[in-house]
């Protein structure tokens, strides 16, 4: 029984990573991010474009509209197993978007489905959406206090 | 009117394209995970919007601002500041998740839909 022991610092773990890993392709990690979420938001503009000149909505209520419908396209891909396909060719090319939102609230709601309706379904559904909203919302009630002090 | 599409749709392309760029570097680059890129993103977005920097953006670019995670917190400090404007310091708490209210209503909606409908399925 002669095991080498291993060093596991963090610096020394690093190196070793660093050695059996590939070499990470920064270029082409980007080039995908950024046709895929130029891609999203391209189709974002073409479902907001139908609902403001088609359907006759205020922009606001058009951009509500690319949020819904992108929002919902997401959860059935993430559903039928492709957004996971996505994401790992496009990295934050589908997750900034939208779209990673969405992603990030389906995804472990259908993993822990088993886990229950409640604490399952119903908990898991924020595991990342959970401190998006909350620093989200916390942010901008700090903002909005800020502006009301400042602007009476 | 034709040009002038291909050329709103190609500031959406590219703006869109580069806030992703953006979130895909600071993932290679640090060890941030997307978790933390996304709150990062959506607290720049609120901060950016405040300070007035977002709004331009969203007019040059439309979609290409919106629909990533930075138009979402973008949303959420002008509901704010509208609602503030309309109603005073109680609008704070209240015109933010009014403004956002469609896109996270979606998202627990489908979810819940999604995650009643499909079985899990192994990763990888």
């Amino acid at each position: 029984m002669n095991h080498q022991k291993i060093k596991t610092d963090p610096v020394h773990y690093d190196a070793l990573t660093k050695q059996v890993s590939p070499p990470s392709k920064l270029g082409q990690g980007l080039l995908r991010a950024f046709w895929v979420g130029g891609f999203v938001c391209v189709l974002g503009q073409i479902i907001a474009d139908i609902g403001t000149k088609l359907l006759k909505m205020t922009t606001s209520d058009g951009f509500c509209l690319t949020a819904i419908v992108l929002v919902f396209c997401t959860a059935v891909l993430t559903g039928l197993g492709v957004f996971d396909k996505i994401g790992q060719y496009a990295g934050a090319g589908s997750f900034v978007p939208i779209t990673g939102f969405a992603n990030a609230m389906v995804s472990p709601a259908v993993e822990f489905r088993r886990e229950g309706m409640v604490l399952g379904l119903g908990a898991k559904l924020f595991t990342i959406a959970g401190p998006v909203l909350v620093y989200g919302i916390s942010a901008s009630v700090l903002v909005g206090l800020i502006y009301a002090i400042i602007f009476p | 009117m034709v040009w002038q599409t291909l050329w709103m749709y190609s500031k959406v392309f590219l703006v869109g394209g580069a806030l992703c760029a953006l979130g895909e570097l600071l993932c290679l680059l640090t060890r941030l995970t997307p978790a933390r890129i996304l709150v990062a993103f959506i607290v720049a977005g609120v901060a950016l919007s405040a300070l007035g920097l977002y709004g331009p953006l969203v007019e040059f670019a439309g979609a290409g601002a919106t629909v990533p995670l930075t138009g979402f917190g973008h949303s959420l400090c002008q509901g704010v500041i509208h609602s503030v404007q309309e109603r005073g310091w109680i609008g704070a708490f209240c015109g933010g998740l009014t403004a956002t209210a469609g896109g996270i209503a979606a998202a627990i909606f489908f979810g819940t839909l999604v995650a009643l409908v499909c079985k899990p399925r192994m990763k990888g």
